[in-house]
């Protein structure tokens, strides 16, 4: 049994039937990544030590009669969340050296379930990206369409979890960012409704867009990690007081034959327009055509805004991002660059600390920010997302879900693009609109191109829908290679 | 994009930037400040907002004390530090 290759749901089947130990696995999984570092580059810090440990305490609790959720069960967790005495970067050379002196809310969450946290994975800086190139500590690389992008921002915990370098992953997701890489690493992402999880210790990107949620190979599995993660935190006070359901129910009691009897999938016809690669077009039809053979009606809907998503996005989350970067100053933590001027040491710290990318998006929320272009930009922009908000909840009073592909085209070569900003910015188009709407989406492996590269489609559901995601996605899910 | 004064925006950003930088971003930033510019056709004149994804209204919570960072732990990051204080330039003259 190749011990690192195994779901959660194996991994947690094999440990309550004593079959392996929590270190067994753990030392699995640390021999792969440590091996794989050189290529793939998941992971900015592997804790292998921590690790181990924790692993061993978990199977002396379960000898001792105990079992959790999670007991024993090791996750990589993206290098924005705060793991109590673990770095947390967020990939960015402005936050070198920085440990972290708590447990953001869905760790804690995960410790208290028994999960082991094995390292951190690479990301994009500060999020700030679709293809993990922008790390301030080197690209990862697609562990199935070698050679190309792995997606991002959480394109380590994609690799890990696609190239069976982890068990599981938490990643984050501000317009896409779980996602995408998801369905470039054909594995499955979900993007919680806004507010259903905690965002009280991640390094805040656009905080009112951002949500963690699970990266996994199986539908099953993400929903396990949801379970685990979800729910009211009075340490952020935007996340919402209601029920937690067990996600693991969500496909029970449905015909084997036809699972999807009843349910309506809306396709939005913006999201199928002339910009979309063949193959993922063809995956697309074909994800149609099984909805129906599983029992489910398709109805064309419209989001008719949808051409506004990406200049309302870029708009609303590069202002965000201006105003959570203003404390990467050099003063509490971090990286500092001495000056006698307290401003000029904050603008050297600056300098030296952020990328190129950060810097570019910092530059423009300041600017739609000042005084003089506010009203035209990021007033505008939030009145332009109340109607993209509306498209949403109209297509919503028409179906269940929504069935759209998650990105344009396929994985593209490492190292395309990268002078092109807005060329970049658009391969979120499909996704960001579920951010600006504040609802749920999931991302399930749709198939593969000729070339090799996996492809996703994705499921749109209203605020708090997750139940129906799990549902749908669980019937329309592939069997794995 | 009339108007966009790259000084000006990365001074209040407070970033300092290379000759190099100037150029590249002022170009860039040009471009994409003129993209971003499509939602200015629409009509939204009537609208509110959306400020979150969902409406949140002022959340309260008993004024007791909870056990919060020890300051150790609370300045262990610092990257210069007197005793329980951060050192910073002088900033009153």
């Amino acid at each position: 049994m190749e011990l690192h290759k195994l779901t959660i749901a194996e991994a947690l089947k094999g440990l309550r039937e004593g079959t392996f130990t929590s270190v067994d696995l753990t030392q699995a999984l640390i021999n792969v990544m440590e091996a794989s570092q050189a290529d793939i580059h998941a992971y900015v810090t592997i804790d292998a030590e921590g690790a181990l440990a924790q692993a061993a305490e978990c199977d002396r609790r379960r000898a001792a009669g105990e079992d959790l959720p999670m007991l024993g069960v090791p996750i990589a967790i993206k290098d924005n969340m705060n793991v109590i005495g673990q770095p947390c970067t967020a990939s960015s050379r402005i936050l070198e050296g920085y440990v972290a002196p708590y447990d953001a809310t869905v760790i804690a969450k995960l410790r208290a379930a028994g999960a082991v946290f094995l390292g951190r994975t690479n990301m994009d800086e500060f999020a700030l990206g679709s293809t993990t190139q922008t790390s301030g500590f080197g690209p990862t690389e697609n562990p199935v369409a070698r050679g190309c992008i792995p997606g991002g921002s959480s394109g380590g915990s994609a690799a890990a979890v696609g190239g069976d370098l982890a068990i599981c992953a938490l990643g984050s997701d501000t317009g896409g960012s779980i996602r995408q890489p998801a369905s470039h690493c054909g594995i499955v992402g979900v993007k919680p409704t806004y507010g259903r999880v905690s965002r009280y210790g991640i390094v805040a990107c656009a905080s009112s867009l951002d949500q963690v949620g699970p990266m996994t190979k199986t539908v099953e599995d993400a929903a396990i990690l949801m379970n685990v993660i979800s729910g009211r935190d009075p340490m952020d006070a935007t996340s919402l007081d209601e029920p937690v359901p067990d996600y693991t129910t969500a496909w029970q009691g449905c015909d084997p034959d036809q699972p999807l009897k009843g349910m309506t999938f809306g396709i939005p016809e913006e999201y199928y327009g002339d910009g979309l690669d063949d193959e993922v077009r063809a995956f697309a039809e074909a994800m149609k055509a099984r909805v129906v053979a599983l029992g489910g009606t398709l109805k064309p809907v419209s989001l008719p805004h949808s051409q506004y998503g990406i200049p309302t996005y870029y708009i609303c989350m590069t202002a965000e991002i201006s105003a959570n970067l203003a404390r990467f100053d050099g003063v509490r933590y971090g990286q500092r660059v001495p000056c006698d001027d307290v401003i000029e040491q904050y603008k050297r710290t600056r300098a030296e600390g952020f990328g190129a990318e950060v810097k570019r998006r910092v530059l423009l929320g300041t600017f739609v920010l000042s005084s003089g272009y506010y009203d035209a930009y990021y007033n505008r922009a939030q009145k332009v997302r109340t109607l993209i908000r509306r498209d949403f909840n109209q297509a919503f009073a028409e179906c269940d879900a929504l069935l759209t592909p998650v990105t344009p085209e396929p994985a593209w070569p490492l190292g395309v693009y990268q002078d092109d900003p807005i060329r970049n910015y658009l391969s979120d188009v499909l996704t960001v609109g579920v951010n600006l709407a504040g609802c749920c989406a999931i991302a399930i492996p749709a198939g593969t191109t000729q070339a090799g590269k996996p492809v996703g489609i994705q499921l749109i559901a209203p605020n708090f829908g997750e139940m129906t995601l799990f549902k749908a996605a669980k019937a329309l899910e592939l069997p794995r290679a | 994009m009339p108007g966009f004064d790259i000084d000006r925006v990365a001074h209040l950003a407070r970033l300092d930037l290379t000759e190099e930088e100037r150029t590249t971003f002022g170009s860039q930033l040009e471009t994409i400040v003129a993209y971003v510019d499509r939602i200015a056709g629409l009509d939204v004149a009537d609208e509110k907002a959306t400020l979150h994804g969902h409406q949140v209204n002022n959340i309260f919570r008993a004024d007791t004390p909870v056990e919060g960072l020890e300051t150790e732990a609370a300045l262990a990051n610092a990257p210069a530090r007197i005793e329980d204080e951060i050192r910073m330039p002088r900033i009153v003259e």
